[in-house]
């Protein structure tokens, strides 16, 4: 027996940045998105959608369609056999065109033709009539006649607390679009038997499954959902869109069908922000203390219920920010109107309150004339305090104070880069370098990591060791994000074992991982990796009687007791690990009770150049600090950081989805405006580590806290060099310029 | 019928009507590298090299392509050996969903090919038609500023 010694340290594991393993297909153009998919004998799909906000279907013609050469099939709701209405909440939003039609855009019909072009002109082709009907397109009309998905009323603290100075504001805040670069795609595959395979790129694959199946009426055996390499997501591909669609046609054409929304359905087929108009009373004493806070939000759910009651918990559970307060009133509503829905997207009902509460913060320290971070340090929520709007005692890493500080105490970079380009006019170079402000704003936010509300949340993976090394099965969606590296890092540094490859297992072969969202996979698929590899481990060790194993076998005092093929020659060693968070609970009829199972904060800090002429914004920087738990892979960290902050510019200065009387007026890449390379602010980031109570290695999830209080810090930066009360994001050219 | 080289291969194809380059290359030629995100010459999820030129191929239509030469991502590493700016890419962290990443190899090794010493703002322009959603364009500045010879 040759003797070798152990490294101490494995490469390439937490902590590390290794190359993303997808990195290099992606660059060759040789990664298969759901987009790229193909089958032998394969038909396209088309869909036919509403031209009406609102209206009564009085019939459906498809005869013309079917009439057409190569086209194979044009189907109605009267085609579903199974559940008429889907949801991922609420089954609320009929599969098809149902009776009636709620928004502009809504699925009536779908046809699958030999061709593209064929499909497309074949749902042209389809006579719908429609008897229009009065659009309810105001939410606060909406709220006022009852129709909303969910209300909260949360009442907490002393009833009778006070403050001597008292600020108040009304704000709103856009529609903004998740505009991942990947439109909505897949491929279904007919198996033969009366099932089928769908390959799709969602954010939750077994969510997805549960629903297609329900509207198939088929047992769940019979359809296997399958990732297919996702485009981006942000939240969009946590609803069906074209799921049962393509099912539907492969199960009635017998061939297989593939469909690839266009820019333009992809702005219909997917759920966006919530639009939000928000009122705020902030009370406090000289010295800064908040004494209470009541606010009122409203959310614009548009036409079906989505995550609308999630989205609106999120709001109102953090109207306050990551601040204490004695007394917090919260009114919430998620109105049922007649625009296209909203639901997830990126920051979940976090971000809108934070755009509120930081300008009111903002407003509180110039009455004061206290200096507004001093304000935010003054009431900063940590660890052991109660959030204000609940009540619930944070257990779990809270470094407010610390995150506020660093930051503030961060030197700012001059980054004037002296180029004309850089300028407000931009490559226009309409900006005179002379009539520029500059401005400098900062903000605060906090968001809830994984799912909330006593929600059985949970992930599961299972790890087996072969001979070659170690394997990762999981559903759980890698939507762009860097799970798969990360995923593979938590296993190396947990068995010391260096081959990890993830493999991604359909429904039929593996449990849920639960959504790629609410910032949760590095904790929950993550938590249940190094659980399973903990145990993977133990057996090993076990079978062996050694102390310790890596990629050549196990150990035993420092000698090679057994090589892994050794080892397994009984067979491969597997654990399969559901995985769940602290167990949290639905609030009481005030709003409170454990709703949570940890929180992020994160400050942002930006700097603006306003040409006031124009009305043109540059944003220059915006840095950051931001609590992270431990930072498992530093570079995939700060690409979320810097891609969040992004989006959060983009709200803050130009993204909106643009409704007359419910219809979209800007659904292209032309009209709605996408912050570019040459938009990007320069980021600093600073990585709080203050390891929390449940995520692997204490890791918090990244993803959404970049983009809760950016859009604020800009929006203040930019009310700073102009001197405007800008209530409203995004803030407009018309809103600097005063028209 | 059409002929031009795709990567230096003769091809050839039967477009129909108005078809653009882009629906030639990945619906009948079978090239999924170049993406459709928004068909309109806004996201240059799509670039390739046309006789040498960036163009967003949704807006070339294949019927004008005839005796082209077309350089597609697909075309762009040396076999095995990753080119120069996809290399820094991987190494930079300047992948995430990587939808929009072929378009910007593409148009990055354009801009090096004639410009070995861009600027950082240079760079900016250059890529201003690249719309990435997932970066922020923080890693992708750093990983191919690094390669501008002012770097060096």
């Amino acid at each position: 027996m040759t003797t070798i010694t152990r490294p101490d340290r494995i490469d390439r594991g937490v902590g590390a940045d290794p190359i993303r393993p997808d990195a290099p297909p992606k660059l060759r153009g040789e990664f298969a998105y759901s987009s790229d998919l193909h089958a032998e004998g394969m038909l396209w799909g088309a869909t036919v959608r509403s031209p009406h906000a609102h209206a009564r279907i009085v019939s459906i013609d498809v005869a013309p369609a079917l009439s057409m050469a190569g086209v194979h099939a044009a189907l109605t709701i009267d085609d579903v056999s199974g559940s008429r209405v889907f949801g991922l909440e609420h089954p609320d939003q009929p599969v098809l065109g149902d009776g009636e039609v709620r928004y502009w855009g809504e699925a009536v019909a779908v046809v699958a033709a030999e061709e593209r072009e064929t499909a497309r002109l074949a749902a042209a082709a389809i006579e719908v009539t429609y008897e229009s009907l009065v659009p309810l397109t105001d939410p606060e009309d909406a709220e006022r006649i009852g129709s909303t998905f969910r209300t909260i009323e949360i009442v907490n603290g002393d009833e009778d607390a006070r403050g001597e100075v008292v600020v108040e504001g009304y704000y709103e805040v856009g529609q903004q679009d998740q505009a991942p670069l990947g439109t909505e795609s897949g491929l279904a595959i007919p198996d033969g038997e009366g099932g089928v395979d769908l390959h799709i790129s969602t954010q939750w694959l077994h969510a997805d499954h549960g629903q297609v199946v329900a509207a198939l009426g088929l047992r769940p055996d019979q359809v296997r959902l399958h990732i297919a390499g996702i485009g981006g997501a942000f939240g969009s591909r946590e609803d069906l869109s074209l799921q049962i669609h393509l099912c539907l046609l492969a199960l009635y054409t017998g061939r297989p069908v593939k469909m690839v929304y266009d820019r333009a359905e992809s702005f219909v087929g997917h759920v966006h922000r919530h639009p939000a108009r928000m009122w705020y009373r902030h009370e406090a004493d000289r010295d800064g203390t908040l004494r209470r806070v009541e606010a009122r939000i409203l959310l614009d759910g548009g036409a079906y219920a989505s995550t609308s009651a999630a989205v609106l918990a999120n709001a109102c559970y953090f109207a306050v920010g990551p601040y204490q307060c004695e007394s917090v009133v919260v009114h919430g509503a998620a109105a049922r109107t007649n625009n296209p829905p909203a639901g997830a997207m990126r920051g979940f009902g976090a971000v809108q309150p934070c755009f509120g509460y930081e300008a009111q913060m903002d407003r509180l320290a110039e009455t004061l004339g206290m200096d507004p971070v001093e304000l935010r340090l003054t009431n900063a929520l940590e660890t052991g305090d109660h959030l204000p709007t609940t009540g619930q005692l944070i257990e779990g890493s809270l470094p407010t104070r610390r995150v506020i500080e660093s930051l503030r105490d961060m030197p700012m970079l001059d980054t004037t880069s002296g180029d004309p380009r850089r300028l407000p006019g931009g490559t226009g170079l309409t900006t005179p370098p002379s009539s520029v402000r500059r401005g400098i704003g900062f903000a605060v936010g906090i968001k809830n990591l994984a799912f909330s509300e006593g929600f059985d949340d949970y992930a599961e993976a299972r790890v087996t060791l072969t001979p070659e090394g170690l394997e990762i099965h999981t559903a759980a969606a890698e939507v762009g994000q860097g799970m798969v590296t990360v995923l593979e890092q938590i296993a190396r540094t947990a068995t010391g074992i260096e081959s990890v490859r993830v493999v991604w297992n359909d429904t039929s072969r593996i449990g849920s991982a639960g959504s790629t969202s609410a910032s949760r996979q590095t904790q929950m698929t993550g938590g249940a990796v190094l659980a399973a590899c903990e145990s993977v481990v133990a057996e090993a060790l076990r079978r062996a009687d050694a102390d310790g194993i890596d990629n050549q076998g196990a150990w035993r005092d420092g000698d090679l007791v057994m090589t892994l093929p050794e080892l397994l020659a009984e067979g491969p060693i597997e654990h399969l690990e559901r995985f769940r968070h602290p167990q949290t609970e639905l609030p009481d009829e005030h709003g409170r009770g454990k709703i949570h199972a940890g929180y992020a904060v994160a400050a942002h800090r930006a700097v603006v150049d306003v040409d006031p002429d124009l009305g043109l914004v540059r944003v220059v920087r915006v840095d950051t600090a931001q609590d992270v738990g431990r930072a498992l892979n530093p570079a995939s960290v700060i690409g979320q950081i810097e891609g969040g902050i992004l989006q959060g510019v983009g709200l803050a200065i130009m993204e909106e989805i643009v409704l007359d009387d419910g219809v979209m007026k800007n659904a292209s890449f032309t009209d709605y405006l996408l912050p570019t390379i040459l938009d990007a602010p320069d980021v600093e980031a600073i990585l709080i580590e203050e390891p929390d109570h449940w995520g692997p290695f204490g890791a918090k999830g990244v993803g959404e806290p970049p983009t809760i209080s950016s859009t604020a810090a800009v929006a203040a930066a930019i009310r700073h060099a102009t001197g405007k009360p800008l209530t409203r994001v995004p803030v407009r050219p018309e809103d600097i310029v005063g028209l | 019928m059409i002929r031009f080289t795709v990567n230096g291969a003769e091809r050839t194809a039967d477009p129909v009507g108005p078809e653009s380059l882009l629906t030639t290359l990945r619906d009948r030629l079978g090239l999924y590298g170049s993406k459709d995100a928004c068909e309109q010459g806004e996201c240059g999820s799509c670039s390739v090299l046309l006789d040498g030129e960036l163009v967003c191929s949704c807006l070339v239509m294949t019927a004008d392509t005839d005796g082209s030469a077309v350089v597609t991502v697909e075309g762009i590493a040396d076999g095995d050996t990753l080119h120069r700016v996809q290399q820094a890419m991987a190494e930079g962290g300047a992948v995430q969903c990587g939808f929009c990443t072929p378009g910007i190899v593409v148009a990055a090794a354009h801009l090096f090919e004639a410009h070995p010493d861009p600027s950082e703002e240079d760079l900016r322009e250059a890529l201003a038609g690249n719309i990435c959603r997932c970066t922020g364009y923080g890693a992708i500045v750093r990983a191919l500023g690094a390669l501008s010879e002012r770097a060096e």
